[in-house]
Order: structure tokens, then C-alpha cells, then sequence
């Protein structure tokens, strides 16, 4: 099934990508020709099979709720990788946009 | 200095004090220096790191008379693909949006071979986010074959393929997902060994698909791959995948090895299969039994996986906003784009079923082909790649053409099983050509025992490419 420049826009949007007009193009064409690729699967009967997320079986992998000083990063060590802090804390862009 | 080629070699030499672990720093770094430039391995050196790391070594060997019991990897030189973390090293998975990412805390992996006394002497290059077969979408530039730098080393562990092919570390650690470690093996003429998944905890390692991952490892001999193995297995407590299994050890000595009829198809290159035949008859000739078996779903395996693997992708890309480290979005390059998007795609509504859905299931059937093919052989013996190594840029501008030749290194993932990549001949041009065995899960040992077979017996993991 072939992607229209449209398609490959929405998925843009969908993955937070911004694409130049230019990549918009040509990404159609490779995706299209990619997931045209796909269609063989249709031919494998799959009835009453059921679909594999994980490979080795393991069920329900519990541990204790507790704070672990060893797994947890210090604070100090959380920031490290960003000059956009504030208080202590990460700068994130706006998730509700001002009215104005 | 003739640089050891084994860990054996490389303790003998220790132990004679022909060798000091600093001067072995000495050794590989001036061979970094002289070689990195055309080949273009290495996205970072840590010589400081290396040489504070040496010392210890060598003081440990002075004062210590049970050092090589205690530290089994003492004085080992390794690098690292640069998708596993490193404290206080940076880490940028070859891309420009982590190219200034310093991490705060290691890899597991990291940890166990730092505390088994290996040295880390740097970290190398890769496909981008390991996105790819032939090292060419680093945004850093494609790291080159050293058997002929026209022709890509393979990918997406191209670098540490390369490391370990032109003696720049003794051992590399890689990452397979669908055929990473093992592909550019079979490109370089060295052992590329992927664990069982579940095996070696993924903790700390930059994520593509977490349900295809696995950690894995470059050598020269299949017996390093097995010592460096034992220290890296086992749960950690923090990648909740890993299975904890015992380890038997004990092999009957003589195998039953399939041979996939679906992999010796039309598409295979005559030389690749020549080599393949060869090991084949080598097996046969040690009083191994050989025989001829089928996975009829392995015409559909590159689809599925290249509907589940992005699919996870897009999902693990996600988190790299550029909020709390990092570059933001705009600095994904081509192909991690073309996979985002090719994930989002086959998950998005309307298209779930048909694709994703689909997949999953035809993933059971080809688990399914396995544990029926495992109940009568040990082990299975394929090609690693349809060809040999090709020319760079020969094609870089066609996508599809380059998933397709991964045809006979994605099932072992999508069914989560062990595999090695030995090297078995070269081409009539002098490139590398290799070839996998391929295990039940957690039978690691079987391809241990195959694979020193093949190497007590045959040259090539001997041979070096003249740089």
C-alpha cells in the first residue's frame, strides 16, 4: 500500500518530526516501497495463532518496593545532562499554550 | 610489540612480564593513532582513562598472586560500541543528537568487565542508534573495511567489528538486534557471538527494539567469546528480561547440525555458499551428523522484523526530546527518521492489525519452525549474509534492498535465539566470508563447542588484514 505525501506528513506529526518538503517527498517513495513489502505477510495463515511479544516465557518479574540508593541517581546526577534547569528542577516546554 | 590475539596469549604474556598493561595501552593507542583516521573505528579514545585503569592493573599483577583467578579478563584492552553507557565518558549512539551526551551512570555490561579487569580504551562507532547494516548511517561518517576501505565493515556494529579486525582492542562489545554483531563478523574475519535473549542484561545500553536486543561481543577465538560470556550473563537486578538459567556446560561430543533449506535459495552469493558447504563438510568429516531440515516461515521474516523493530523504535525514540539531555528531534538523521516513522506507521489506527498484529503472529510461527527443527538437531548451520562486503555507497540510496539482505540474521532474533558468526574463508577478491551456527535458547554451549572445533582445526581466525 503506497503512502501519500499526506500519509507521511500525519505520521511526521504523530512522531514529533519536522520534514522539509523535500524529505516529505522522498520518504513517501521509500516508505511505499517498504511497506508495499509488507503485503507477503497477508499469505501466512494465522488462524488460531496468537501473537508473540517476548521470546523467553518469563512471567510477572516482581522486586521489593523499596528505595535503593545504589539504582537512583542523585539529583545533581539527573541535571547533569542539561544547562536548561531551573531550581533544581528540568526546564519543559509549555504543554497547555498560553490564550494570548 | 606483536599484540596477543587471545586472552590466554594476552596472560602469558603478563605473567612473563614480557608485557606490562601499560605498555600494552602503549601499544594499542599507537596503533589507534595510526590506524583510526582511514578506518575511522573509534568515536572516542579514553587514553587517560586507560592508562589510570593500566596502572591498576599492573600493581594488582605485582601485589596480588591469585590476579588472573580473581580477574578473569585482567589487562583485557576492550572497546565498547558507543550506545553503552559510560559514567563520566561521553556516549552519542553516533548521532548528532547525543554527540555532547556524557552519562551518569555505566552499563551493566560496563560494570562487569571493568570489575573483571578489562581496560577500556575507547568507543566505537555505528550505525546511528544502530540503525542499519553497513556502518554508512553514522552521522560521524562510515567506518571502512580494513581488508579493503572501499567496501563498508558491515553494521551497525561497524566499529567494533573493525576494532578487533585491525587489532585495535583484543575484544569489542556489540549490540544484535537483527543481525548486528554477527553481520559485520562475517564482513571482518572475527568471531561475532549473540547471546541468547535474555542472557546478558541490556541495563544501561541505548535501546532500539527491547524485545530483539542483545548484547553481544567481537573476538578473535571462540574461546574468548565463551570467558568473556561468563562474566557478562546473568541478572543484575535491573533489566528485568534477563533469565536466569544454569549453565550446564556439558556437550555430548558429537552434534546433530541442520542445514535451513530456506537459506541456501536463490539470492545466495555462490561464493558465500562455497564457504558454507566447506564448514558443512568440515563437521561432517569430525563425526558430527548433518542434516537437511526446513523453516518454511524464513521468507517472511525480514517483513515481520522490519514491522516490529521499528515499531519498537518509534516507541524507544520517543523519549529523545532534548529536555533532560541531549539535542532535540531535529537532529535525528535520515534513516532513525525513516524507522520513527515507519514504527509510528504500522502502529497507527487502521494499520495495527493488518501489519503489527500480523507480525506478532507470524514471529510464533517462525518460534514455532525452530522448536520444532530444535527437537531433532543441536544446533543449525546458515550463511551470515547473502554477499560478501560491498562497495560503499553501493546501496545507501535504497532502503529496502538493504533490509532485505538481512534475511539470515533476523529469525535467531525475532525467536530470541543464540547464534556465532565464525570466520570461514574469503572471496576471490580477499573479503571476509563467514558463517553462523545458531542454538536453542540458553545452549550457548553448543556453539562454543562447534565453534572451537571448527578453530582447532582451520587458519582463518588467524589471518590479518595488511594495514
Amino acid at each position: 500500500m503506497a503512502l501519500t505525501k499526506q500519509d507521511v506528513l500525519h505520521v511526521a506529526k504523530l512522531a514529533n518530526l519536522t520534514l522539509t518538503p523535500k524529505e516529505v517527498e522522498i520518504y513517501a517513495e521509500q516508505l511505499s516501497s517498504v511497506v508495499e513489502s509488507f503485503d507477503e505477510l497477508s499469505k501466512v495463515d494465522t488462524t488460531d495463532t496468537r501473537p508473540t511479544s517476548q521470546v523467553t516465557g518469563l512471567i510477572d518479574i516482581w522486586r521489593e518496593d523499596v528505595l535503593q540508593p545504589v539504582r537512583t541517581l542523585t539529583q545533581e546526577e539527573a541535571l547533569s545532562g542539561t544547562e536548561k534547569t531551573h531550581n533544581g528542577n528540568f526546564v519543559v516546554e509549555y504543554v497547555f499554550a498560553d490564550a494570548d | 610489540m606483536t599484540l596477543p590475539r587471545s586472552i590466554v596469549e594476552l596472560h602469558d604474556l603478563l605473567k612473563n612480564k614480557e608485557v606490562t598493561a601499560v605498555s600494552l595501552v602503549d601499544a594499542y593507542l599507537a596503533r589507534i593513532s595510526s590506524l583510526n583516521e582511514s578506518l575511522n573505528a573509534f568515536n572516542t579514545v579514553t587514553d587517560d582513562y586507560a592508562y589510570a585503569k593500566a596502572k591498576q592493573v599492573d600493581e594488582t599483577i605485582a601485589n596480588n598472586p591469585n590476579a588472573f583467578e580473581e580477574f578473569p579478563l585482567l589487562g583485557v584492552i576492550v572497546s565498547l560500541k558507543d550506545l553503552y553507557l559510560t559514567k563520566g565518558i561521553r556516549t552519542t549512539a553516533s548521532s548528532n543528537l547525543l554527540k555532547d551526551y556524557v552519562p551518569a551512570y555505566s552499563a551493566t555490561v560496563v560494570d562487569r568487565l571493568e570489575k573483571a579487569g578489562a581496560i577500556i580504551i575507547g568507543k566505537t562507532n555505528c550505525d546511528a542508534w544502530a540503525h542499519g547494516a553497513s556502518g554508512e548511517n553514522s552521522d560521524f561518517g562510515p567506518t571502512k573495511n580494513p581488508w579493503n576501505t572501499e567496501y563498508v565493515p558491515g553494521g551497525s556494529s561497524s566499529g567494533s567489528a573493525v576494532a578487533v579486525a585491525a587489532d585495535l582492542s583484543l575484544i569489542s562489545m556489540g549490540t544484535d538486534t537483527g543481525g548486528s554483531i554477527r553481520q559485520p563478523a562475517g564482513f571482518t574475519s572475527v568471531v561475532g557471538f549473540k547471546p541468547t535473549y535474555g542472557a546478558v542484561p541490556r541495563y544501561g545500553v541505548i535501546a532500539m527494539a527491547s524485545s530483539l536486543d542483545s548484547m553481544g561481543h567481537f573476538t578473535h577465538t571462540v574461546d574468548d567469546a565463551e570467558r568473556v560470556f561468563s562474566i557478562t550473563r546473568g541478572p543484575d537486578g535491573r533489566d528485568s528480561t534477563v533469565k536466569e538459567v544454569e549453565v550446564t556446560g556439558s556437550v555430548k561430543e558429537k552434534l546433530t547440525i541442520g542445514i535451513p533449506k530456506e537459506y541456501f535459495s536463490e539470492g545466495l552469493d555462490p561464493e558465500v555458499e562455497k564457504i558454507v558447504r566447506e564448514a558443512i563438510a568440515f563437521y561432517e568429516s569430525q563425526g558430527n551428523t548433518i542434516v537437511e531440515v526446513s523453516l518454511p516461515h524464513t521468507k517472511y521474516g525480514v517483513a515481520a522484523y522490519y514491522i516490529i523493530q521499528p515499531a519498537e523504535v518509534s516507541s524507544n525514540l520517543g523519549r529523545y526530546d532534548g529536555v533532560r539531555y541531549g539535542n532535540d528531534r531535529t537532529h535525528f538523521g535520515a534513516e532513525a527518521k525513516r524507522r520513527i516513522m515507519l514504527g509510528t506507521y504500522v502502529l497507527s489506527s487502521g494499520y495495527y492489525d493488518a501489519y503489527y498484529h500480523q507480525a506478532m503472529k507470524v514471529r510464533t510461527k517462525m518460534c514455532k519452525d525452530f522448536e520444532a527443527v530444535f527437537s531433532e538437531v543441536d544446533a543449525i548451520i546458515a550463511p551470515v549474509s547473502p554477499t560478501p562486503a560491498f562497495k560503499i555507497g553501493q546501496k545507501s540510496s535504497d532502503p529496502l534492498q538493504m533490509y532485505l539482505a538481512d534475511v539470515y540474521t533476523v529469525a535467531a532474533n525475532l525467536a530470541g535465539l543464540p547464534a556465532i558468526a565464525l570466520p570461514g574463508g574469503f572471496s576471490s577478491n580477499g573479503l571476509p566470508i563467514g558463517f553462523q551456527l545458531i542454538a536453542k535458547q540458553f545452549d550457548e554451549a553448543v556453539l562454543f563447542q562447534l565453534g572451537k572445533e571448527y578453530q582447532a582445526n582451520t587458519h582463518w581466525h588467524t589471518k590479518t588484514p595488511f594495514l
